[in-house]
Formats: C-alpha cells, sequence, structure tokens
C-alpha cells in the first residue's frame, strides 16, 4: 500500500534538495559556535587528508606494474627526513586542533554561563537567565517553569535573544535532550541534574527531541521550541496558565506513567517543592528521597529499616538546605557514641540514637508495600 | 502484539512457556519458515554426502590453529548474513517511515533488530573474522607448528559459537534484547527490560568474552615464546606486531567487559543496585566501565586489520614496507592511547571543561599515529610496482574511504561539536566508516589474499572485483546520505519520522544496502565459481602472490605441521631474502615433529556451557546447577587426559614433503 508511495519519490526525489542542515545553520548562538567549530577541524584535517587521498590515486596510477618507465626501488623502505615529515605534518595539525579543543570546550561549556547574546549582541553584566526544569518521562518531555510557576509537556517557548538555563533530569532511563537549532545535547538521568546554558537568536518553531534511545517509544519523544518575542512568551504563559490543572506530586506521577507520542498538555502552576522531589525520585511520597538517603548513609546506614524511616530523615539534609541539622546531628552522634543521647533529639517518635547504630540484623524486614508504614512502630 | 509474560517462574522450567515462540509477528514467523527449511536442507545434505563423521573428525574436534581459524572466518560469514539481514531490515523501515509509511516493524521488534544488528557485527562477526586471521596466519607468519595452547584454542572457538548460537536461539525462543549493542543501564535494568532479551545478551557476551580472553592469552603466549629461531621482535611481520598489541588489549579490556557484564547480571539476577536509578545505584558508572573495554575493542578490530593491509600493500608492489619501525612504534603507541580516550563515547554526559578536553585531545593524537600508518603505506606503493590483485583493490579502496572516517571522526572528537553530532546519524556514518570501510575492507582483502594459502586454490578475480566495487558503492550510497541526515539533526535507532523530509537520503541509503547485499553475494558466488574452478586456480607453488614472508614458504594448503624444518630466519621479512638468496629446500634429513592429538573436549564442553548459559536466562536453576557442576568436571577430567600429543615419524614427514617436490618439479617442467 504504501510501496506506492515510495517509487514516485526514489524517481522524483531531487538528490540533496529541500536540504535543511539545521547543524550547521542553527538559530541559535551556541549551536552557531558548535557548527563552526565542525568547518574548522573539517579545514584542519582537510589539509592532511587532501594530500593523502590524491597522492594514493597518483601513486597508484603511476606505479602501477604495466607502467614499465616508473621507478622501482624495491629496497627502497627509510628516509629519515620522510619520517620527520609524516609524524610531525600530522602532529602539528593536531596540536592546533587541541588548542582550538581546549578554548572551545571551555567556552562552550553547557555549565557556563553565557558570555554573549550573539556574535553581535553584548550580554548585560547582570542578566539573570530564564530557568526552564526538563523532566524526561517515558516517552515524553515535561517543561517545569519555576520562575513562572507553570509547565507544559511536549512543548517549550521562550524569548528571543534572552539567556536561557535548563535544569535537566530523567524521571526513567537515560535519555539526551537536544534542540539542535538552539545547543548540543545534554544527557538526562535519573538522580541527577545536568545543565544547559544556551540562547536562541531567531524566531521560530525548531523541533527538539531525545537524542539517546530510551525504550519502546523513542521515535515519538519530540517537541516543538517555539521561539518567540517577549510579547509571544507572555502570551504563552498565559496560555499555559489557563492549564486545566495543577501539577502536584499526584498530577506528576500520572503523568509518568509510560505513554507515547502524548499530545502538549498545560499545568496552570507547579508544586514548589516537585522540583526537589524529582531531583531525589521521592515523588510518591513513599519513597526514600536520595539526599535523605544519602544523609542515612552519612550517619553509619541503619541498614534496611533506615529505608523505611524517611520520616524520621526527610527534611534533615535537602539539596535546598544542604547543612540542614547536619552539624547538630553530628554533635549528637558523638554524644551518642559516648552512650548518652539527649532526649529532645528524638525525632517523630523514632530513637534516633537506636538508628545511628547498626541494626541487629534480624530485625530487618523488608514491608511488602507501604514503605513509609515502618515509622508507625 | 502478545507479548510472553516473563514474570512467571516455574521449578521445572523456570521462565519457559508456549507462549515465548514470537510466531505472532509475521516477520519472525517468515525468518523462522525459512531458516526452519535451510537448516533441514544443510543438515540432510550433510547427512546423505556423509560428512558428519568427516566435520567431526576434521574440524569440529580439530586443534590444528588453520583449521580453527577457517572455522572462525566461517562462523563471521555466517553471522555476517544474518547482522546484514538485520542491516537491510532496518533500512527498509526507514526508508518506508520516512516517506510517509507506516513502517512493517513495530518499536519493540524493531528495537530488537538494532540491538542484535550491532552486538552481532561485532563480537560474532568482525571479532571472529579478526580471531579467526590472527589464529591462521600468525603461527605460519613466525614459522610455528601451532600455537601454544592447542587445545585452548579450540576451547575458545567453541565458546565464542556458544555465544552466537545463544544470540540466534533468542531470535525464535522468547526475544532478544531491546536495549542498545551496548545495553546501558537503567534501561538494560530488570525495572525497564522484564524480558529474557538482556539475558540473552549478557549470557551470549559473557561465553564468547571468555572464549576472545583465552585465545587472547593463547596468541599472546605464542609470539612470545614460539617464534622461529633468529626472528627477534623487530624482524617479525608487521601483522604479528599488530596480533600482538592486539591480544595485549584483548587480555587488558576484555575481564573488564566480563565483570561489567556480571555486575548488570547481580543487578538483574539477585536485586543488586551497581547501576540502577535509585538505592545508590549509578548508571553512569555502566558507562564509563562499558567503554573502558569498548574503546580498546575498536582497535581489538581495526589492528589486526592494518597488520593485514601493511602486509599486502608490500607484497603486491612488490616492495620492503616503508618505516617498518615507525610502523611498529606506531601500532604500540595506539595501543596504549586507546586506553585513554574512553570517555569521548559520552562526552554528553556532563562531565567539566577539563575532563572532557583531555578526553578529546587525546583522541585526537591518536590520530597522529595513525596518520603516520597511513603515510608509511602510501610510501610503499610509491616506487613500486604495483600488480592489481584483489587484495589491492580492497586496500586501496581502504587507504581513500578510511581517511574519510578518520576526518568525521577527528570532528566528532571535539567537545563542542559532539554535543551537536553525538547520537545522531552522522555518528553512525563514521563508525561505518572505518568498521566497513577498514575493518570489512580489510576482511576481504586478508580473505583473497590468504584464500590460497587456506585451500590450495586462488580465488576467482572476476567475482572478487565485482564484490570489490558493490561495497565501495553500496557504502558510499549507504552512509553519505547518513552524514547528511546527521547535520539535519537525525538521531540514531528511530524507527518512525515525522513528515517526509528525509526520504531521499533513507531511499538512497536503502539502495546502497543492497548494492552491498550484491557485494556480499558476489563473494559467495566467487567463493563458488572458484571451487568449481579450483583446478584451473590450483596454487602448486605455495606462493601465488610472489610473497615476503615465512607462511608463503611452505605448500598451499600447509602440512598439518606447516614447516617440515622450522625456518631459520635472519632478516625482515624473511621468504623475500629467502628466495633472493637462492633458497633450496631440504629434502631429507626429516626428524620427528612434536604435534598435539586431536580432542573433542572443546566442543563438548562448550555444548555443556551453551545449555548453561540457556538455563541460566530461563532461570532453570536445576539444569544451570547440573551443567555447571559439569562442565566443571569435565573439565578437570580432561586435565586427566594424557594421551594428548604425539610424533610424526620422519617417514609421514618425508611421504608428504616428497609428494610436494615432485609437484615443484611439474610446476617447472610446466613453465
Amino acid at each position: 500500500m504504501r510501496l506506492s508511495k515510495f517509487v514516485p519519490l526514489l524517481a522524483a526525489s531531487p538528490f540533496l534538495g529541500g536540504c535543511n542542515l539545521v547543524v550547521m545553520n542553527p538559530a541559535g548562538d551556541i549551536a552557531s559556535q558548535q557548527a563552526q567549530l565542525i568547518v574548522y577541524s573539517t579545514i584542519l584535517m582537510l589539509i592532511v587528508i587532501v594530500p593523502v587521498m590524491a597522492l594514493t590515486v597518483i601513486f597508484a596510477i603511476k606505479y602501477r606494474a604495466s607502467n614499465e618507465e616508473a621507478e622501482y626501488q624495491p629496497d627502497w623502505h627509510h628516509s629519515t627526513s620522510l619520517e620527520i615529515v609524516i609524524w610531525s605534518v600530522p602532529m602539528a595539525i593536531i596540536l592546533c586542533l587541541a588548542g582550538l579543543t581546549w578554548v572551545a570546550t571551555h567556552r562552550l561549556n553547557p555549565y557556563s554561563p553565557l558570555q554573549r547574546i550573539s556574535a553581535e549582541k553584548e550580554i548585560e553584566e547582570d542578566h539573570t537567565p530564564l530557568v526552564v526544569q526538563v523532566v524526561a518521562m517515558d516517552w515524553k518531555w515535561l517543561f517545569i517553569y519555576p520562575e513562572q510557576g507553570v509547565a507544559s509537556v511536549n512543548e517549550l517557548a521562550a524569548p528571543v535573544d534572552r539567556p536561557l538555563k535548563f535544569e535537566i533530569t530523567s524521571s526513567t532511563v537515560m535519555n539526551s535532550f537536544f534542540v539542535p537549532a538552539l545547543a548540543g545535547q545534554i544527557y538526562a538521568m535519573a538522580g541527577m541534574q545536568t545543565e544547559l546554558n544556551a540562547v536562541m537568536n531567531e524566531e521560530g518553531v525548531y523541533d527538539g527531541f531525545s537524542a539517546n534511545y530510551s525504550g519502546a517509544g523513542f521515535s515519538h519523544m519530540r517537541f516543538k521550541f517555539h521561539s518567540v518575542d517577549e510579547d509571544g512568551f507572555q502570551n504563552w504563559i498565559a496560555t499555559v496558565r489557563e492549564g486545566d490543572r495543577p501539577l502536584d506530586r499526584a498530577a506528576f506521577l500520572e503523568l509518568d506513567e509510560a505513554s507515547i507520542a502524548d499530545p502538549v498538555s498545560y499545568y496552570s502552576s507547579v508544586d514548589p517543592e516537585l522540583w526537589n522531589a524529582v531531583i531525589n525520585l521521592c515523588v510518591d511520597s513513599n519513597d526514600l528521597c536520595q539526599n535523605d538517603m544519602m544523609m542515612v548513609d552519612a550517619l553509619g546506614g541503619g541498614g534496611l529499616e533506615g529505608l523505611y524511616l524517611r520520616e524520621v530523615f526527610a527534611g534533615i539534609c535537602s539539596s535546598s538546605n544542604p547543612t540542614g541539622m547536619l552539624s547538630r546531628i553530628r554533635d549528637s552522634r558523638e554524644i551518642a557514641q559516648a552512650g548518652d543521647f539527649p532526649g529532645e533529639l528524638s525525632l517523630a517518635g523514632a530513637d534516633l540514637a537506636s538508628l545511628l547504630r547498626r541494626p541487629a540484623g534480624s530485625g530487618a524486614t523488608v514491608p511488602g508495600s507501604g514503605a513509609g508504614s515502618k515509622t508507625d512502630e | 502484539m502478545a507479548a510472553a509474560d516473563y514474570s512467571r517462574w516455574d521449578p521445572l522450567v523456570g521462565k519457559l512457556g508456549w507462549d515465548i515462540f514470537p510466531f505472532h509477528e509475521p516477520v519472525v514467523l517468515v525468518t523462522f519458515i525459512g531458516v526452519v527449511i535451510g537448516g533441514l536442507a544443510v543438515l540432510g545434505a550433510l547427512t546423505y554426502f556423509r560428512l558428519w563423521g568427516y566435520l567431526w573428525k576434521e574440524w569440529f574436534t580439530s586443534i590444528d590453529h588453520k583449521k580453527i581459524g577457517i572455522m572462525y572466518m566461517v562462523l563471521a560469514l555466517v553471522m555476517f548474513v544474518r547482522g546484514f539481514a538485520d542491516a537491510l531490515l532496518m533500512r527498509v523501515q526507514q526508508a518506508w517511515t520516512a516517506s510517509g509509511g507506516t513502517g512493517y516493524l513495530e518499536p519493540h521488534h524493531y528495537d530488537q533488530i538494532f540491538t542484535a544488528h550491532g552486538m552481532i557485527m561485532i563480537f560474532f562477526v568482525a571479532m571472529p573474522f579478526v580471531t579467526g586471521l590472527m589464529n591462521f596466519v600468525m603461527p605460519l607468519q613466525i614459522g610455528a607448528r601451532d600455537v601454544a595452547f592447542p587445545f585452548l584454542n579450540n576451547f575458545s572457538f567453541w565458546l565464542t559459537t556458544s555465544g552466537a548460537v545463544l544470540v540466534m536461539m533468542s531470535l525464535f525462543v522468547g526475544e532478544f534484547s531491546t536495549a542498545g549493542w551496548l545495553a546501558y543501564p537503567p534501561l538494560s535494568g530488570i525495572q525497564f527490560s522484564p524480558s529474557v532479551g538482556v539475558d540473552y545478551y549478557i549470557w551470549a557476551l559473557q561465553i564468547a568474552g571468555i572464549g576472545t580472553t583465552l585465545s587472547g592469552i593463547n596468541l599472546i603466549v605464542t609470539i612470545v615464546k614460539m617464534r622461529a629461531p633468529g626472528m627477534a621482535y623487530m624482524k617479525m611481520p608487521v601483522f604479528c606486531w599488530t596480533t600482538l598489541c592486539t591480544n595485549i588489549l584483548i587480555v587488558a579490556t576484555f575481564p573488564i567487559l566480563t565483570a561489567t557484564l556480571v555486575l548488570l547480571s547481580l543487578d538483574r539476577y539477585l536485586g543488586t543496585h551497581f547501576f540502577t536509578n535509585d538505592l545508590g545505584g549509578n548508571p553512569m558508572m555502566y558507562v564509563n566501565l562499558i567503554w573502558i573495554w569498548g574503546h580498546p575493542e575498536v582497535y581489538i578490530l581495526i589492528l589486526p586489520i592494518f597488520g593485514v593491509f601493511s602486509e599486502i600493500v608490500a607484497t603486491f608492489s612488490g616492495k620492503r614496507l616503508f618505516g617498518y619501525t615507525s610502523m611498529v612504534y606506531a601500532t604500540a603507541v595506539i595501543m596504549i592511547l586507546s586506553y585513554i580516550v574512553w570517555l569521548h563515547h559520552f562526552f554528553t554526559m556532563g562531565a567539566g571543561a577539563n575532563v572532557n578536553s583531555f578526553f578529546g585531545i587525546t583522541t585526537m593524537v591518536i590520530s597522529i599515529p595513525t596518520g603516520a600508518k597511513m603515510f608509511n603505506w602510501l610510501f610503499t606503493i610509491y616506487k613500486g610496482r604495483i600488480r592489481f590483485e584483489v587484495p589491492m583493490y580492497w586496500t586501496l579502496g581502504f587507504m581513500l574511504t578510511f581517511v574519510i572516517g578518520g576526518m568525521s571522526g577527528v570532528m566528532l572528537a571535539v567537545p563542542p561539536a559532539d554535543y551537536v553530532l553525538h547520537n545522531s546519524l552522522f555518528l553512525i556514518a563514521h563508525f561505518h566508516n572505518v568498521i566497513i570501510g577498514g575493518v570489512v575492507f580489510g576482511v576481504f582483502a586478508a580473505m583473497t589474499y590468504w584464500f590460497p594459502k587456506a585451500f590450495g586454490f586462488r580465488l576467482e578475480p572476476f567475482w572478487g572485483k565485482v564484490s570489490f566495487w558493490c561495497w565501495l558503492i553500496g557504502f558510499y550510497l549507504a552512509f553519505m546520505p547518513l552524514y547528511v541526515l546527521g547535520l539535519m539533526g537525525v538521531t540514531r535507532r528511530l524507527s518512525q519520522f515525522e513528515g517526509t523530509i528525509y526520504s531521499a537520503y533513507f531511499v538512497v541509503a536503502l539502495a546502497g544496502a543492497l548494492f552491498i547485499a550484491f557485494g556480499i553475494a558476489a563473494f559467495l558466488i566467487q567463493i563458488a565459481v572458484s571451487i568449481r574452478n579450483r583446478e584451473a586456480l590450483r596454487d602448486t607453488t605455495g606462493d601465488p602472490w610472489n610473497g615476503r614472508t615465512l607462511e608463503w614458504s611452505t605448500s598451499s594448503p600447509p602440512p598439518y605441521y606447516n614447516f617440515a624444518f622450522t625456518p631459520k630466519v635472519h632478516r625482515i621479512d624473511a621468504w623475500w631474502h629467502m628466495k633472493q638468496a637462492g633458497y633450496q629446500r631440504p629434502l631429507e634429513g626429516f626428524e620427528p615433529i612434536h604435534m598435539p592429538r586431536y580432542t573433542s573436549t572443546g566442543i563438548v564442553l562448550a555444548g555443556i556451557i551453551t545449555v548453561l548459559g540457556f538455563a541460566l536466562i530461563w532461570h532453570i536453576w536445576w539444569l544451570a546447577a547440573v551443567t555447571f557442576v559439569f562442565s566443571i568436571g569435565y573439565g578437570i577430567d580432561h586435565t586427566f587426559n594424557y594421551d594428548r600429543d604425539y610424533y610424526v615419524q620422519p617417514d609421514e614427514v618425508a611421504g608428504i614433503e616428497g609428494d610436494r617436490t615432485k609437484l615443484l618439479a611439474a610446476e617447472a617442467v610446466s613453465k
């Protein structure tokens, strides 16, 4: 059936026609600089590639066996001057490329704040970038605008020439956040946050997608990036704000169910605590947050029981308050080791001192469901 | 789609059940019917021509390095056809969907196909190809009679085959992994891949990987201990040098693969959290570990091929290799550098600028010795007398194609450029450019070059040239559009596309793949035609190409003991100088030759281990326990086999050598 479409295409397709090399002609300054790097490194490489290819053809023709006139030196196998050339020419080119690489990698480090808006436009000294928090899900993209307090699925918008800072994570397997017209990609990984600083210099609608294979719905894990002017952006935010529901933990969990080719949808507001919960893999309130688990581990573990005492540990140390009660706990830990634990530090009814020691082993059982229930003991 | 239920478990049959046969997928069903018919035809033919006994006695239980080398090549060719079929399926799907169609493969099936394609092509095509070549050629080149551990060699081969059998089995029994050829977690973890697919992947690789490690040890020891008298390291043929470096890489890196896969299996089987998202697991660690093996693996594949081209260029230019010493040092430098570049496979993981620059620059540095090699081949041709035989076609095709792949490789090594090119079809085009333009071209060159040594007759050149041109044209048609598509922002592993703007490129790529199919067919035709015309193509001299190294000093095919007398080496290109010095074959004074005996232990043991792998994949614990204990016991039992060697008596050697003397005399008369 569809094969009939095939044949005329094969015949009619103008070779290389309609070719849109978005990587080489992007709309964002970072991607433009990256494209320039591709060009520069290609030119540098061609200095050595072209002569090699030309000489290969010339030598192959000239020294063919049927050409009796060509010189034949069966034992010629060494020439110090040639050896110097064949090692030093590539070395010189690689030296140039290495310098280029060092400088460019530092200048275009996705974590670094932008240094310019575009080749023609300087950046303001005290600018604040527009922060967009990106969550890769099975198989869709969630974009949270913390400043505006809204979120959208499978649609991204940003004002032109405004520095953008993406904070990127995943609620599932590894993906890669990539808008070729804007800037290079960076992986989205669960329990971790990567960053991408970039800017879009032209208005338009651009493709974005996951560049790292993530399972069955990968082919459809795409979104549109709307690069608009400041008014357009405000309008877009207003549209999003009219979304039918707020993005809280329940809404997030519902969205997080695996689905393929989801339509664009909007959330009118966003739970400000959500992002930390996503990063720490504890949107489901029964899950122990990673930062809390790290705290448990820092205190010596607590064995399997420690897993189910998240309410005890929740909030002691989080990414928003990394030190939290750490110093206080440390003091009390020393006291605890001395065997004299002050009563006022018993949190949520649990004896913290006993948690800080290794459990007696036999008591460590895994409850079948409801991980948080263990604290009720 | 009626997926099987992989969560059930039964103590007797593990996860097996009637729904594991994926015959509800029409593509699989048709393939299955084809395989059954083809398989029955082959089995029937073997039985009809009474070849089972011959195959068992002369091949399967053989510990002759030459026969094992040939069996590796046959395995690789068979798996090549399988891997290429996967490639064609993908090309058709992508051309179809990019032209607005819906395609014929569901994601679940398509994902298995690209996973299998990558995994098979690397582990069960490229690896057996280069291992087979090293096995066949290297002992002949150093004047040895076999490898250092002949039984181990047979065992290694059958372990590789065992892995291949498991992968092939996954086509019809259960399903294969959908996690990509390197099975990145957490996607390959039990949470996201609960089926047996990843388990097939793990155990096939574990078993084959152990075989590869053992074979690596074997070949290193062979080179270190068994070179002919007088063959100092710097008098070894370059192919032996590349073999040595390759096997050092194998021994140093395959244990990393094994350990990494063990950790992944622990995650999947015992619920540990090495590479999971939660509970302290770290998928990034897996990605690092797998590439610490994976990047040297790239050089494990290409280094022996560099050696092949060095031999071929010198032979067909009738000229000593230019810059032997710098060639050796270049190989060694590449070997060492290949360990410190692994991170360039994931610049986009978010490492800092210092780390990324470091690995980008080390990657570029590799192109210096590689460039030096390219120049050395170039200056070997220079002032030579190039005979344009088929191996030389492949070599020139390689030299022109590989540099393009090298160039795109350096582009990918610039981290900020990699941010836009990573995971794109540009990357796919790059590594196919170096693997096809390098490894595949090299393997075809090598097969054509050493075929007369292995079988006693040359390959018919016409079909060889047809094959070459189909491959060359096919390669450029198939992969140049992919470079362009990569720059258009198309990523790898897509089975569906929005719109039809990519249509033309994918259709051209499909046409290229069809050209390559003709190239493969032409190669198989070439073998068939050559077998039919073998008398006309017979090589009676043992030296059909006017070769330079020791393998050409013995007959074609060589007697099972390789050399009646161990050659004495005085200079590099030993055979060339022996010919120059008017070397005369000694016709008498033969002495007993110490040779190893054939044994069936390797194939039996590998067979048991295949069952062990199957039991582990399907969680049939009793069977796994039984086969595990049995394989250990059988291995120990083999150590009590004291009837493992014998002496070839001088009479027998004199008989064989006498026949050759007559043959050479007849040849001289006819000239």
